[in-house]
Parts: structure tokens; sequence; C-alpha cells
């Protein structure tokens, strides 16, 4: 059946193509579009019957008509995969783009990836420390976890997912990440950023891009992040890898995903997104974990920015009901010149209350971590009060928060891009600023951290 | 027409075929691998099928045979502590059959059809016996009992009945007409199972929560929703809930949710002792996990495995929580199979009859008289994914429209880190009349006034709060300060309540009552050292007070809080007599 020619197009929508009178075309199957200028595009079927077959084609249909040549290729998408993966770069549908070789397949691995049987599957508790403070200490990042950076356009989303992928490290071994990294519809600056740094570090010849564009077709960013994932999957799960995947920008590929909806005519979700947006994404999200009996993990960085700030638009808002936390990007801080411009306060690891502690980070952490939260919300929210009322009704306990919620920004989360922090420090330096508050308002720390490091005790 | 028909056009999970003989909901096999389908439509001489795993690879023109059978599950022992997909296929048989990844085409029964129990009549020759009849029983786990009931619309006299050890399919007893009795039965799980009568609950479902039992209390056969943003809580609060609530059997519906958050519930359960048997609480629970990244049709299909279940257990006399989590996502698979139909969209996208398939899944619990005349229950705890947390959507008010309790997270308290991050001024449940006498029996005589006078300082507080905002507390009178100081009590000390220590994630009634009442005596014996020209700052700061406080997170603590209480009284009183 593969190698069949049809010329059978009827209309021409969007990303879609319609035809009729095929032989019985496989649901997902892999189409190839011959155009009559010779050029070819791909595509894959989105709806089959014996009457009408409807392919969404990658490339976008500029130059489509109905002379256009249309071979189903008799599969369903896969990639080719091989330990050879690594440090090669590809473009957003899997081809070189590094002007490397073909990969020699040792296999080939269907992209939609199944889901992890709930039952294999083993629980994330080894601390990663990533040597930013306002990580480390607040939304601690666990291995095998999927921790989504939501941040909007013009912040430093990519300065912090590049500094994790330097300096993400286990205390408790020493095996290294290795990176997989995604580009959907980014710009060439961005994406020049991305790899030079990671060229610069040498852990290009330890990572796998694949690269999408803004100016790549956009229907190619739907398969994008699955070839990603689906090397992720085989290097963790065949190889024994603990690979951290990093991918940008999530959302365009919700846009991608809303394109196609509105060319197949879908009655929309919120905001013109598929119904089914939920059920996709977290057919990406879920690829992360541990599973049991095997060596590897994958640990997922996504990065998606919010349409006009907003964590209540779909894209935000869906991702964060599949994912295990997330890290919230401020634009206001970023306005006062901070970085990391991380709000600690809307961020959330949900994998950290079962990790950090004694055994992994340090015996004092969790009560550190909720003293510095609640000690600094009060403080900002002080800022409000005070705009108002004027520092001097404030009680001394109040002033002493005010202030603290200004060093908590400049000393705690400010840090240099290069500036790897232990957790020791990071915990160190946590005491001493909260030593700026007497101890009896500091109510949630319990009294034996006080007496074992609070500042005045250690002398 | 035949048994056999073929595949005309798949798209996602639907599939549609020709030439098949079929009813509404049929199982049907589909394709080459023989995927497992449900016919969800029928349009002229086309069966639509809803696909229960994934189709990317199937063709039109494949086969599709009807099995003549309807969706439906194994009842009999060997539910319990095992973990499904949303079509009851055994998750531990699915890994050992296809490995680390789910793929498909693998069948798997429900039952272990292999494995021997131990039967022991209780029932006897000649005994005249109808559907729900119990004939005997199986110790399944160590803390439950598994009675063995004659299936629904079955009777007759007992021809025999024999004990011993026997497999779920082989016959332990037989009627005077032939038929033959095994220890497991089969249910359609989109009906529900029959009983005699419903009845008014009237008992609590104790769930050690202090903020729920005593504020906003779910009855036993009673439904309670739980809408939140995400990160609210819902999942916690429902993993606190299979925990601790005094329910004998428990099914937890992880229905569209994380795969992890399985994870942790299978490796937590075995090692925690429930509190109310002192066995390991596995051996009351059943789990259905249908993964967000699972098939979305049998996402669709979990929640009625799970409730059928539930109500199997009910027969036999149980008190049965079921929890789903969420509701929201068994809502969405409905919208993506409607939407392939190219159904008529209602609301947001959803379906049509979205409100109705939420009331009839509600009304599936209750408090009810088993067709053998015992009292069994189901009680439904549902959580809701309200998109941007905004509960004016479909799902939330269908939810809302049916359900007793409301049980509402909210983002800025589970940001404060107040956990559970309940919203104590918009939650509700209309049991407290139903339950009031349970609570004046069990607990104590003035319980509800304590639980009112509770609740209004909360409101009052929340009225004070407006005028904060503006002014500073500095500014108010001092006995509005002292009940803005009593009501944070009541949030730190009461409201407060950390699922994952060991010792305050559970509070017994009777020590919540008490605890409530030393809020009172603090408010009522500060006022008294107030007037007699105390200072608010040093009657509020006793230390005693805060001891009190404390010691919550410590053991034994039912027993000591009348010594510390008393403590803080004579603290206050001095505090007034110093000045
Ligand atoms: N009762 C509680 N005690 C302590 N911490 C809690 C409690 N409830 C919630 N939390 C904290 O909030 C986090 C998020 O809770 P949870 O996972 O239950 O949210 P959710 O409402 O189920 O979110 P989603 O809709 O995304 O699944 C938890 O990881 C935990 O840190
Ligand atoms: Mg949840």
């Amino acid at each position: 059946m593969a190698g069949k020619e049809y010329r059978t197009i009827t209309d021409v929508k969007g990303p879609l193509v319609f035809l009729n009178k095929t032989e019985p075309v496989a649901f997902g199957e892999i189409v190839e579009l011959r155009l009559t200028d010779g050029s070819m595009k791909n595509g894959q079927v989105l709806d089959t019957s014996d009457d009408l077959v409807v392919v969404q084609v990658f490339e976008g249909t500029a130059g489509v008509d109905r002379t256009t040549g249309v071979k189903f290729l008799g599969d369903v998408f896969k990639l080719p995969v091989s330990n050879d993966l690594v440090g090669r770069i590809l473009d957003g549908a899997g081809r070189p783009r590094d002007g490397g070789p073909e990969i020699i397949a040792d296999g080939k691995a269907d992209i939609i990836g199944a889901a992890i049987n709930p039952y294999a599957r083993q629980s994330p508790h080894d601390f990663i420390q990533t040597g930013i403070s306002a990580i480390d200490c607040c939304t601690t990042l666990v291995r095998g976890q999927k921790l989504p950076i939501f941040s909007a356009s013009g912040l430093p989303h990519n300065d912090i997912a590049l500094q994790i992928a330097r300096q993400a490290k286990l205390t408790a071994s020493d095996e290294q990440f290795i990176v997989v990294f995604c580009a959907m519809g980014i710009t060439a600056e961005e994406y020049n950023f991305f790899r030079s740094d990671l060229e610069r570090t040498g852990a290009l010849e330890n990572a796998v891009l694949f690269v999408n564009l803004a100016d790549d077709p956009a229907v190619e960013r739907l398969i994008t992040p699955r070839l990603a994932l689906t090397a992720a999957e085989y290097l963790a799960f065949e190889h024994d890898y603990h690979v951290l995947v990093i991918y940008t920008d999530v959302t365009n590929y919700c846009d991608a995903l809303r394109q196609i909806g509105a060319a197949r005519e879908e009655v929309p979700g919120r905001r013109g997104y598929p119904g089914y947006m939920y059920t996709d994404l977290a057919m990406l999200y879920e690829r992360a974990g541990l599973v049991k009996g095997k060596k590897g993990s994958i640990t997922q960085f996504p990065i998606l920015t919010m349409p006009g700030d907003d964590i209540t638009h779909p894209i935000p808002d869906l991702s964060g009901y599949i994912t295990e936390g997330q890290i919230v990007i401020s634009r206001e801080l970023h306005g006062s010149g901070i970085y990391p411009p991380i709000n600690v306060l809307p961020s959330l690891s949900r994998l950290m209350g079962g990790t950090i502690g004694e055994k992994t980070t340090r015996e004092d952490h969790k009560s550190v971590s909720d003293q510095m939260y609640a000690a600094y919300a009060q403080g900002r929210e002080l800022r409000g009060l005070v705009a108002i009322v004027g520092e001097d009704a404030l009680n001394e306990r109040d002033k002493q928060l005010l202030s603290f919620s200004g060093l908590f920004e400049d000393k705690f989360l400010r840090q240099g891009r290069y500036e790897d922090r232990s957790i020791d420090e990071t915990l160190d330096l946590c005491w001493e600023l909260m030593s700026t508050i007497e101890t009896k308002y500091l109510v949630r720390l319990d009294q034996q951290w006080i007496d074992k490091y609070h500042p005045d005790n250690k002398e | 027409m035949s048994k056999n028909g073929q595949i005309y056009r798949i798209s996602g999970p639907v599939v549609t075929a020709i030439g098949l003989n079929a009813k509404m909901y049929d199982v049907v096999r589909v394709g080459d691998e023989g995927l497992m389908g449900e016919v969800i439509e029928l349009h002229g001489e086309k069966a639509v099928i809803q696909v229960y795993e994934d189709t990317s690879g199937v063709r039109p023109g494949e086969p599709v045979t009807n099995t003549g059978q309807t969706l439906s599950v194994q009842l009999g022992p060997g539910l319990l502590t095992q973990i499904y997909d949303g079509i009851q296929r055994p998750l531990p048989i699915l890994l050992e059959k296809m490995g680390t990844f789910i793929t498909r085409g693998v069948d798997a029964d429900g039952l272990d059809q292999e494995k021997k129990w131990t039967f022991e009549p209780t029932a006897k020759k000649g005994d005249k016996v109808e559907g729900g009849h119990v004939v005997g029983t199986v110790q399944e786990t160590e803390t439950i009992a598994h009675k063995i009931m004659i299936p629904p619309n079955t009777s007759g006299t007992i021809k025999s009945i024999k004990g011993g050890d026997f497999t779920v399919s082989e016959t332990v007893c037989v009627l005077d007409d032939g038929t033959e009795i095994a220890m497991m039965q089969r249910w359609p799980v989109r009906a529900p199972r029959p009983f005699k009568q419903k009845y008014a609950p009237d008992t609590p479902l104790v769930t050690g929560m202090r903020i729920l039992d005593f504020l906003f209390p779910l009855a036993k056969g009673g439904a309670a929703g739980i809408p939140g943003p995400f990160g609210s809580g819902k999942t916690v609060t429902q993993q606190s809930l299979a925990k601790f609530s005094d329910a004998q059997i428990v099914v937890y519906i992880g229905c569209g949710e994380r795969g992890n958050e399985m994870t942790e519930v299978l490796d937590e359960f075995p090692e925690l002792i429930d509190p109310n048997t002192g066995k390991p609480l596995m051996n009351r629970t059943v789990m259905i996990a249908n993964t967000s990244n699972m098939p979305v049709a049998a996402r669709e299909a979990s929640v009625y495995t799970g409730i059928t279940i539930a109500e199997y257990f009910r027969d036999m006399g149980y008190d049965v929580a079921l929890m789903a989590d969420s509701t929201s996502r068994w809502a969405e698979a409905m919208r993506e199979i409607s939407s392939r139909l190219e159904e008529m969209p209602g609301e947001e996208g959803y379906p049509a009859y979205l409100s109705s398939r939420l009331a009839e899944f509600y009304e599936r619990a209750g408090r009810v008289e088993t067709l053998e005349g015992e009292d069994g229950s189901v009680t439904v705890i549902g959580a809701v994914s309200p998109p941007g947390g905004d509960i004016s959507e479909p799902v939330s008010q269908g939810t809302l429209r049916i359900v007793k309790v409301f049980w509402g997270l909210d983002a800025p308290l589970a940001r404060q880190r107040h956990f559970p991050a309940i919203n104590w001024l918009n939650s509700y449940s209309l049991y407290p009349q139903s339950l009031d006498q349970w609570f004046k029996d069990n607990i104590a005589a003035d319980f509800p006034e304590v639980r009112t006078e509770i609740s209004s300082l909360l409101q009052v507080e929340a009225e004070l709060q407006e005028i904060v905002q503006l002014v500073g507390s500095d500014a108010l009178p001092v006995d509005q300060q002292l009940t803005l100081e009593v009501a944070r009590m009541i949030r730190e000390y009461f409201l407060q309540q950390n699922a994952f220590h060991e010792i305050d994630a559970f509070t017994g009634v009777q020590q919540q009552y008490l605890m409530a009442k030393a809020i009172l005596t603090f408010q009522s014996e500060a006022k008294n050292a107030i007037e007699a020209g105390g200072m608010l700052e040093d009657v509020v700061n006793v230390p005693a007070r805060s001891n009190l406080m404390r010691s919550r997170f410590e053991d034994n603590y039912l027993d000591r809080i009348e010594g510390l209480v008393a403590d803080m009284t004579k603290e206050i009183a001095a505090a007034a007599e110093e000045n």
C-alpha cells in the first residue's frame, strides 16, 4: 500500500488537506506530499474513513493544490533512536540540522508515547541542587519531577533555565544529567543563546537538541516535543541516563494546537483553545518520572509565557493542573533589577515536602523555608499598608518584617547568573537574614533549630 | 447485520463500524488487535464506538466483533488492595504483560481467576434466597469479611451449598432450578445496583479533619464536592479522607490526574495504619487509576467502574466512601467524546447531558436498606477542577446543584499556606440538622451551640478585617481586638491542620469539641480579665495559651487538654491581677 501516490485532494483548509478515494489509511499514519514544483511536505492522518481522509500538514499547506501527490507511508510517526542521538542537533521533525550524518537507528520508537503504568512508577525523592537559592530553599526540584517555569514575554526565563541546566546536580551522588532541549517556535536569537551557552560549557556534547524556530512551520511544533520526549525516554529507560528535558515555549505549542482545532471547525473551549488541550498537554508532561527497575530518569523543565501575565489563562492554568508545581517569574521583581526574579509566593514544588530534610538537604530546611515564606509574605503585604498609613504607624514586629522583605529580595533572591550556592550556603544565608527579626516573632522555627543554627547561638 | 462488522471511520478514540449488529453499550473488539470499545451511538446501519485504547495505526476495513456483553465489572473476592485502570484491568497484571508502558490489545480479568479463597457458608440447604441475600463469607483481608451474595434478579431455594477453597468462578451454591452461584458476579457499570429503599442520612462520616467534621460535616451516604484551583489541596484532602475517614471500605478513583499521585498512595497505604481498626489501610481500599495520559474513553468509564464496586460493598452492609479526583477530568472526557461525535454542544462545549450525568452519578450515593435488609451506604466525594479556579463554570455548577456539602478550596488561603485551604466563609453543609442528634448523643449536648459560636466568630472577624484593612487593628476598641485574637486562634489552632503531620493529621470529634471549647474558654476568660483591668497584650500572650496550642502536635492531647486549659485560665487571671 505504501508507495501509491494519490491525486485526490478535494479541499485544503489552513494546515489541513482533505482527500478521498484512497485505499484504507491508518489513523495517525504518516503522509508525504509532493508539490507540483517537486518540493516535499510531511503530514499525519487525523481522521480516516472509506470516504474521506483528513491530513494535517506539518509544514503548512502553502503551495498545495489539487494536483499535489499524496503518499501514505504505512506507519505512524516514529523516531529513529540510538545512543548516537547524544550530541546531535535535529530539526523540529527530527532531521539532522547540524550537517551531521543521518542517525543510524538501533530501533524506532512511536513518538506519541504510551502512558507509564502508574503501578510501574517509582516515587521521586532525590534532591536536585540547582544552586539557585529561591528554588533550592522554597520550591525544591526533585529528580523525576515536572516543574514548569511560568514566565512572560521579556523576562529572563531562558537565563534561569540555562543556569539550572549548568548547575543542576545531585548532592547525594555524582550522577550527571544530560540535557534534551526542545525549541518550539522561539526566535533564532533565543535559540543561539541556548546553543552557545551549552556549547561553551561543554554540555552540548552531552545534549540532544530538537529545534523548531519561529519561522519554521507552526504545525510541526505539535511533533517536536514528542520527538524530544521520545528521545528522552529512550535515553533514560534504555541507556540509564538522567535526562533533564527543557522545552520552550509551551505557549507556541498550544497556539499550534489551537490552529488545528480551528481548521477542523471544532467547538472551541476557553479562549479558542481546544477542549482536549488538558489531555494533550498531559501526554507531554506525564512523560516524566522514574520507573521501577530502571536506573534513568526524566525531569522536565517546561517553559511557558503567560499571555498578558495572566496565570488564569488556559495555558498556565491547564499546565498547573498537570505539573508538580510551578516556578513563577515576576515582572515586578525583574523591573526592580533582581535576578532571578522568582516570586516564591505563587511558586510551589509539590514534591518538596516528601524530599527535603536531614537525609537529603538539611534537618532545618522545612522549618526554615516555612519561616522564610511566611515572613516574606507578611512583609510584602505590609508594603501595601505602608503606602497608605506610612511606616511610622507600624508596630515593631511589622517594621522588622517589612525590612526583612527587602533583604529577602536583595540578598536571598538576588544572585549572579554564574553563582552556584550550595544548599548549606542557601540555608545559612536564610538564618542570617532571619536573624534581623527578633526570635520571638519567628514562630515557625523549631526551637531546636534556633538553638543550633541561629547566628546568635552559633558563635 | 451480524456479530461481525467492519471499521468505516476512525477519529481518535471514536470509531464508526458498519454491518455490526449491536445494541447500545455493547462491548466490542475493534480492529486486528481487538481493542476494547463500547457502542455509544447507533445511526442507521452505523454503530459509533468509543475505544478504550489508543487507535493509532488502525485502518478502515479492519474487523469489529460484538461480544454481546455490556461494559461490566467482575465483583467478588480479590477487589480489595487492587489497583485497576478505568475498565477494571489490574495494573499489576498489565505491568506483567506489557512492561513499563501501557500498550494495547491486552485483556485482563478484574479478579484473579486462579486464586483460591476459603468460602464459609452462612446459608444452608433448603433456605429460600433472593438477589442480594448473603449465602457465605470469605475473609478477604485481615479486616474485611467479603460477603458472597446471590446476584440481583436471581432467586430460589438452595439445593446444595459447600464450604472450602474455591476460585471465584467455581460453583459454591446451587439453587433448585439448577442455577449455579459462584463467588464472582458481573454487573454493568452504567446501571445502579438495586436496593430496597433509601434512608435519610443520620450519621456523620467522621473524617478527622477539624474544619470538615466540626463546621461542614458530611453524612454517611451523602455527597460532597471539593472545587478548587490547581495546587489548592484537592488531592491532599481526598487522600486524607481516604486515610482517616471512618468508612469501612474506600474506593479511590484517580480520574485523569497524575501518575505519581497514585504511586504515592500505593507506597503509603500499605504502611499506614487505619486509626479505626489498627490494621494497614490498604486492607479496605480499592484503587482505580486512569491517569491524564491514559485513554480518555477509559477515563470516562472509570467513575462508573468505581461507583459500581462501591455499591457492591454497600450491598454487603458496609459503609463505603468513594473519592473521585477529579470529576472535571471525567466531564472533559465526556466533552471530548461528544465533540468527536459532532454532537450539538451545550455550555463551554460540554455535552447538553453533562448535568444529568453528574446528577445520575451523585445519585448513586446514599444510605440504603440493602436487599437483605441491612444498612449500607455509599458516600461520594468529588473533586472539581474549575478552569482558572472560577466556579461559575458548568461542572462546578452542575455539581453544586446536587451535592449537599460544598468544601470550597481557595487560592489565597493556599498561598498563605493556610491548610486545608477550605474557605470557611463560603463553604457549607446542608447536613447539620440531620446530624445534630448524633453529635448531641455521642459528643456533647451543646455541640450545635458551640459550632454556631465558632462560626459566628469567624463571620464577625471577616467584617472586622474589612475595617482593619483601612485603619489598622490598633484603631479598634479593645473588645473587638480581642475578637480578632480569638478568631486568629480559631484559624491557627483549629482550622489549620497539617495533613502530613503524624498526629495533627487526624483529630477525633471528641477532641475537636474540646479544642473548640478551649477557644471559647479563652475568649470568656480573656474578656473577664480585661474587664478586671488586664492589658490585652498581657492577657492574650500568656505562655500557657501557646502551650495549649502547640501541644496539639503531641501524643495524648485529648487527655491533656483539660489540664492545659486550666493552666491557661490561671495565667490569664494572674495577668489581670498584675495590673
Ligand atoms: N492539608 C494540607 N496540609 C499540608 N499541606 C497541604 C495541605 N493541602 C495542600 N497542601 C499543599 O498544597 C499542595 C497542593 O495540594 P494538592 O496537590 O492537593 O492540590 P490540588 O488541588 O489537588 O491541585 P491539582 O488540581 O493541580 O491536582 C501540596 O503539595 C501541599 O504542599
Ligand atoms: Mg490534585
